[in-house]
């Protein structure tokens, strides 16, 4: 299975990380991308992207709850602080990239990041 | 080992902070992270449904070697009908709870996946009762 670092992650996006810089060396096995947190609940894969367009504390707890713990932000999504400090407490990297959705996720796959399904 | 949180309903700022809490005690107990991730997202489904849908709830959480037992008991308009509720893709919820990444039908149904026993309890115009447990016994 192709893994991908955050860190390739975050340069494909020309991506801004705004919380866990220290972990961005992390690999990463699979994407899955959707505004639904219930939809994020269902899964279990290991080391998991979730991209979505959604930015409130919601997104935040589902993934500490999911134990996904890279999450980048579309569409010039803005990261408050609260999100950033619980975030941080979970170990979590956070990026915020400028591209819509359908943009972000065809650069990762084209990049050989995998689906989760 | 008893736990118990308050939960305010709409106030979507603190959704999780009872699951959260109790997810950092599981980890001290060092149950199993799959167990942990088990409980942990159906009381944060549970959680969020008191948020969502009722006035405002309390989550007991008691914990012995054998197993973890939660109840979710809240203040609110009740479930009418419950098979209907536990049907994936019914939901009541209002746009903000959409907005907030929930209100798909799903809550309910992820809850009865993760835990071992789910019980469903309700009197419309006074509250609901959702009881699960999770076995740790190998
Ligand atoms: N605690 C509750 N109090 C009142 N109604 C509830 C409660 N929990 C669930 N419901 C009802 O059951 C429906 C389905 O719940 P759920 O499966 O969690 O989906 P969702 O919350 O996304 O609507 C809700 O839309 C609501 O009508
Ligand atoms: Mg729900």
């Amino acid at each position: 299975m192709l893994l991908m670092k955050i860190r390739e992650i975050a340069e494909i996006l020309d991506a801004r990380v705004v919380c866990g810089e220290e972990s961005i060396d992390r690999d990463i096995n699979c994407g899955f991308a959707s505004d639904l947190m219930s939809d994020v609940l269902t899964l279990d894969s290991e080391h998991l992207a979730l991209i979505t367009g959604l930015a409130n504390m919601q997104v935040v707890r589902t993934a500490e709850m999911a134990d996904v713990n890279c999450i980048v932000f579309v569409r010039n999504k803005i990261v408050s602080p609260e999100m950033r400090e619980v975030a941080a407490e979970n170990d979590m990297v956070l990026l915020e990239c400028k591209y819509s959705m359908f943009n972000t996720i065809g650069m990762l796959f084209q990049a050989g990041l995998q689906p989760v399904y | 080992m008893e736990f118990n949180y308050e939960v305010e309903g709409g106030n979507f700022a603190k959704a999780g902070n009872a699951a959260s809490s109790v997810k950092k005690v599981l980890k001290q107990l060092n149950v199993d992270p799959k167990v942990i991730k088990r409980v942990v997202v159906a009381l944060y489904e549970g959680e969020v449904n008191v948020v969502a849908h009722a006035y405002k709830g309390n989550i007991m959480v008691d914990i012995d070697t054998a197993r973890i037992f939660i109840r979710i008991q809240d203040e609110g308009p009740g479930i009418p009908d419950i098979d209907l509720a536990m049907t994936v893709g019914y939901s009541t919820a209002s746009a903000m709870v959409r907005e907030m990444g929930f209100g798909a039908g799903m809550g309910l149904p992820n809850m009865k996946r993760n835990a071992d026993s789910l019980k469903l309890s309700s009197k419309v115009g006074e509250g609901t009762i959702v009881e699960l447990t999770t076995n740790l016994s190998k």
